[in-house]
């Protein structure tokens, strides 16, 4: 009730100005309710039953992570700044669904990006920013954002951070190995690995800051959780109350070790993996992968594994494991009450699409569902949203009309995705209630 | 120049077309040598290219976006042949842009392969993927490599 109140006061204040009014005929809809018309096509995309798609904005350039707004607005991390913009605020002041107000600002380029309390936070691939925000969610000064974490190791591969924060004021941040698995001669065929591997102390894991300190860096944050080679898709479950993520396995196994591995098996290998995490929990990378097939975690071949002998004894056990090198780079805990009852509380996850599964076709390029109960997976994965590639099979990445990247939850419980190829953002609704 | 392609037509089965491509820039009489090989000496480098560079380059050169760069028309294949072959002695550690695009995922070196096989896999790439340029000969692999022994 108090709630119904002080959205009217929030109603009535906003119509005070004709801008921010306008703002909100796009705005938050009841839950339930979806009253945009989805396109005639859906977008390209295949979708379960009762369920449409539009695109919302298109040629953005290479959008990364996405966060959507209280009332609807749109804030999205650029992988590169395009014309000096990093960061896109995308606005639909018509409510027809569609982006009719583009404005930019945050001259880096990266992929993390998340909207919490007052701020608005951004990632480029070394440091953490943050952007106060008024009561309509839009950032203020978008010149003067102030800098939370920095200095955050990037050595090209796997560089990219992604951030989630919690209810706590703290935020948890992605370091990538700058490596594929930790070989003395990284991606050399039949280099072993280095024991230990010198790279857990400064990547391979999730590191936790305070959200509200500035100025931060390695020594006033917290290793969180270790042996993950490189997440990118990583979001807080509510309900759980706990940190999920998705690791990239490791490439290449045929390549770098042939005589154990075909090339068949080498597609296939190791499992992109859902982690729920707690602090100290220890992955395994770069000493064991997971099979999905025997269901067993392997000791790497660049530590004495043959594709047969198991390891990491003490290493986490994923909470769901994908075939491999769909690259999963989105990940969504949804809590909306737009789509079925079985969603609530589901991941969706969106995979990129692989690359190192020639000479078969490339695999992924879909958003992917997996419905949850009581915080663990209650049913199969299954693909959700597929066709962003285009019609035909995949023969290299570079074929894939679009990629799926970055996952957000709208306040009427839309989902958004966007793409990094095109710069294509959908919107998914459930159209039938 | 015709005469040559009838010469060498039984040797050259279906690259026919690449080893024309090849003889076209050869000018000199060591260079034309050279070039009367080349046919063999692509077919023998998209073999090699297949178990050493496909994976991340692919099987068409486009290589994966962001992460490695295409080999389609670009100056590091299409120029300097030196440049070209020390990246596959020496590995490539540092930010590629090609056309705006930037790749970072680093390259190995290929140091392992013996001088004609990188000799080989260069001719195919710089033949192959709507490129055209000269072959590269042994002498041309050895001579990078003992520049940074």
């Amino acid at each position: 009730m108090l709630m119904q109140k002080t959205k009217v006061c929030l109603i009535v204040a906003m119509a005070m100005t004709a801008i921010t009014s306008s703002v909100f005929a796009g705005g938050p809809d009841k839950p339930g309710a979806n009253n945009v018309k989805p396109d005639a096509n859906n977008a390209g995309l295949k979708l379960p039953a009762g369920f449409g798609a539009l695109k919302v904005a298109d040629s953005l350039g290479r959008t990364r992570h996405i966060t959507v707004t209280n009332n609807g607005g749109i804030y999205i991390k650029l992988d590169r700044a395009k014309n000096n913009n990093g960061i896109l605020y995308l606005q639909d002041t018509n409510g027809d669904g569609k982006i009719d107000k583009k404005t930019g600002f945050g001259g880096y380029g990266g992929t993390g990006i998340y909207v919490k309390g007052d701020y608005l936070y951004a990632t480029s691939n070394e440091d953490i920013y943050r952007y106060k925000l008024d009561a309509q969610q839009q950032v203020i000064d978008p010149e003067h954002p102030e800098l939370v974490v920095t200095g955050l190791i990037n050595r090209r591969q796997h560089e990219s951070k992604s951030i989630v924060l919690d209810d706590n004021g703290n935020i948890y941040v992605n370091i990538g190995a700058y490596s594929n698995s930790c070989q003395t001669q990284d991606r050399t065929a039949g280099s072993m690995g280095m024991q230990p591997c010198p790279i857990l102390d400064s990547a391979a894991g999730i590191w936790q800051f305070k959200a509200n300190k500035l100025n931060q860096t390695y020594g006033d944050g917290v290793r969180y959780a270790t042996g993950l080679r490189n997440v990118v898709g990583l979001d807080w479950n509510k309900s759980q109350n706990q940190l999920f993520v998705m690791q990239h396995g490791r490439d290449q196994l045929h390549d770098l070790f042939p005589s154990l591995y075909t090339e068949k098996q080498s597609a296939d290998l190791p499992a992109e993996c859902m982690y729920a995490l707690k602090q100290g929990s220890d992955c395994g990378w770069p000493y064991i992968y997971y099979d999905q097939n025997q269901h067993k975690k392997m000791l790497a071949p660049e530590y004495g594994g043959d594709g047969k002998k198991t390891g990491g004894d003490n290493a986490e056990d994923p909470v769901v494991a994908f075939p491999g090198h769909m690259a999963p780079n989105g990940l969504l805990f949804y809590t909306g009450t737009q789509f079925p009852e079985r969603y609530r509380n589901g991941a969706f996850v969106a995979f990129h699409g692989s690359w190192n599964r020639s000479p078969e076709n490339q695999a992924g390029f879909f958003v992917v569902f997996v419905p949850f109960k009581d915080g663990k997976p209650s049913g199969k994965w299954e693909v959700f949203a597929d066709g962003f590639a285009g019609p035909g099979p995949v023969k290299s990445p570079g074929d894939a009309a679009h990629r799926p990247c970055g996952l957000a939850q709208g306040p009427d419980g839309s989902l958004y995705v966007t793409d990094d190829v095109k710069g294509t953002v959908y919107r998914i609704v459930y159209k039938t209630k | 120049m015709r005469k040559w392609i009838l010469a060498a037509m039984p040797l050259m089965m279906g690259v026919l077309s690449v080893g024309a491509q090849v003889k076209k820039p050869a000018t000199k009489p060591a260079a034309a040598k050279q070039a009367g090989g080349g046919a063999a000496q692509i077919a023998k480098g998209k073999v090699l290219y297949k178990q050493y560079c496909m994976t991340c380059h692919q099987e068409n050169g486009t290589g994966v976006p962001r992460m490695n760069p295409p080999l389609v028309k670009t100056e590091y294949v299409l120029g300097d042949k030196k440049r070209l072959i020390g990246i596959l002695l020496n590995g490539l550690n540092e930010d590629v842009e090609i056309n705006g695009d930037y790749f970072t995922n680093p390259m190995p070196s290929q140091a392992a392969l013996k001088d004609q096989e990188i000799a080989d896999i260069l001719s195919y790439v710089r033949n192959s993927f709507g490129n055209k340029a000269s072959t590269v000969s042994v002498g041309e692999v050895t001579a990078v490599r003992a520049t940074i022994k």
